[in-house]
């Protein structure tokens, strides 16, 4: 008999050691980028791990609106670092 | 109860292979693959998890807009497929390790945090007090209400996030129309989209939805038009997109700066009024975060360029000219 919570939690922290690793040891921007995503999705899986409250009762509300704004500003700041690159391969290219 | 930690050990194991895969794979394609597939996985955990307004945001924007911008990233890197992307030799070692060792430590303190017997935490807080919210959703209680500060600064970074996309040059190069199959089928999703965002825009009152999910599909519409060949993506014209991108700000402040003047605090709904402000202030925010998402996703104002094939794969040598 495992807790859920336990379960989950274990897994967040493994997945933000994983996009870590991936983020130092990546030669590539994009390898890079999706590393740290994957970092940023560990974190969100702590985060609802914390609010969850068992089956019975409901899950606390606070870090689940916190984790959907998180989501949003992840994805754009993926697109703004994806734009960086870009642009830095255009001007080395120059 | 056995039945629901299977459950639980599969999902969790598959998270971290394919976590494990997008994170170590020599060939990136395979990555971003892993990836959209990691994003999709997720999103069934967050509805285990009982979180079912983040299984909708990440099954949207986690798995289906990152994806798209991560693979159409794919084909500005050069030789990405074939190069050894993963970094050997001592130094590797050591960071391999350093990472173990912050990983392990986290670990303990998360199973430490999870083993107090009765944490104090706001849930109760927003039980007691969502009568006077607004709205019956929890989730969009918090945002819109309780924390509507922290959204209006969120709306802020993602402004600074697009003007430093639009600041960096022009857009990618467009698609090729696409064949009659994909503008048939275009032709269907794009609209049905636009609905659904109007209903997740409308439900997220009372049940899972909001202005996030529903922003993050018309986001989805405009990438369906440009993989369709549709160069702007169905967004307006400039000066429009700058009214929309701004929108959601715009109306969080007007709203604050209104009750402000009239001697209340910055934010504080006036009684009855909150569930029509609410809605107000989420049509703008839709608005915005519908048209940051589209053009984080073209990355920047369209501009010209000779239209390129959709694949993420290059056509055989004899097919081009």
């Amino acid at each position: 008999m495992f807790f859920t919570e336990t379960i989950y939690a274990l897994t967040g922290v493994a997945l933000f050691g994983l996009g870590l690793r991936g983020s130092l040891l990546r030669r590539s921007l994009l390898g890079r980028i999706l590393a740290i995503n994957i970092c940023g999705a560990g974190v969100f899986l702590m985060l609802v791990t914390v609010a969850y409250r068992g089956p019975e009762q409901l899950p606390d509300a606070l870090p689940h609106a916190r984790v959907l704004t998180g989501i949003v500003v992840a994805v754009s700041a993926t697109a703004l670092a994806l734009a960086l690159g870009r642009r830095f391969r255009e001007t080395e290219s120059e | 109860m056995y039945l629901w930690n299977l459950l639980d050990f599969s999902l969790a194991g598959l998270a971290l292979g394919l976590g494990w895969v997008a994170t170590s794979s020599r060939d990136l394609k395979r990555s971003v693959v892993f990836f959209i597939a990691f994003g999709l996985l997720l999103s069934l955990i967050w509805a285990r998890l009982r979180a079912p307004d983040l299984a909708l945001a990440e099954a949207a924007i986690g798995a289906g807009l990152s994806g798209a911008l991560l693979l159409s990233a794919l084909r500005d890197e050069p030789d990405a497929a074939t190069v050894g992307d993963i970094k050997r030799g001592q130094i590797a070692s050591l960071v391999t390790l350093l990472s173990l060792l912050l990983t392990a430590t986290l670990a303990w303190v998360l199973v430490q945090t999870l083993g107090v017997a009765d944490p104090i935490r706001l849930a109760d807080q927003i039980e007691a007090q969502l009568r006077n919210s607004g709205v019956s959703n929890p989730v969009t209680a918090v945002l819109l209400n309780f924390r509507a500060y922290d959204t209006l600064l969120e709306l802020a970074v993602l402004l600074t996030a697009v003007l430093g996309i639009l600041a960096l040059g022009p857009a990618r190069a467009p698609y090729h129309a696409g064949g009659p199959l994909l503008s048939g089928l275009i032709r269907w999703l794009v609209p049905l989209l636009i609905l659904i965002a109007g209903y997740l825009l409308w439900v997220g009152a009372h049940a899972p939805g909001g202005a996030f999910q529903a922003g993050a599909m018309m986001a989805a519409a405009a990438v369906m038009l440009r993989l369709g060949g549709q160069a702007g993506a169905g967004l307006p014209k400039p000066a429009m997109q700058r009214v929309a991108l701004t929108a959601g700000i715009a109306a969080f402040v007007a709203v604050g700066v209104a009750r402000s003047a009239a001697g209340y605090a910055f934010l504080q709904y006036p009684n009855g009024w909150s569930g029509i402000l609410i809605l107000l202030i989420e049509t703008a925010t839709t608005l915005a975060i519908a048209t940051t998402l589209a053009l984080a996703y073209i990355g920047g104002h369209s501009g010209g360029g000779e239209p390129v094939d959709s694949a993420v794969t290059e056509p055989p040598a004899g097919k081009r000219n």
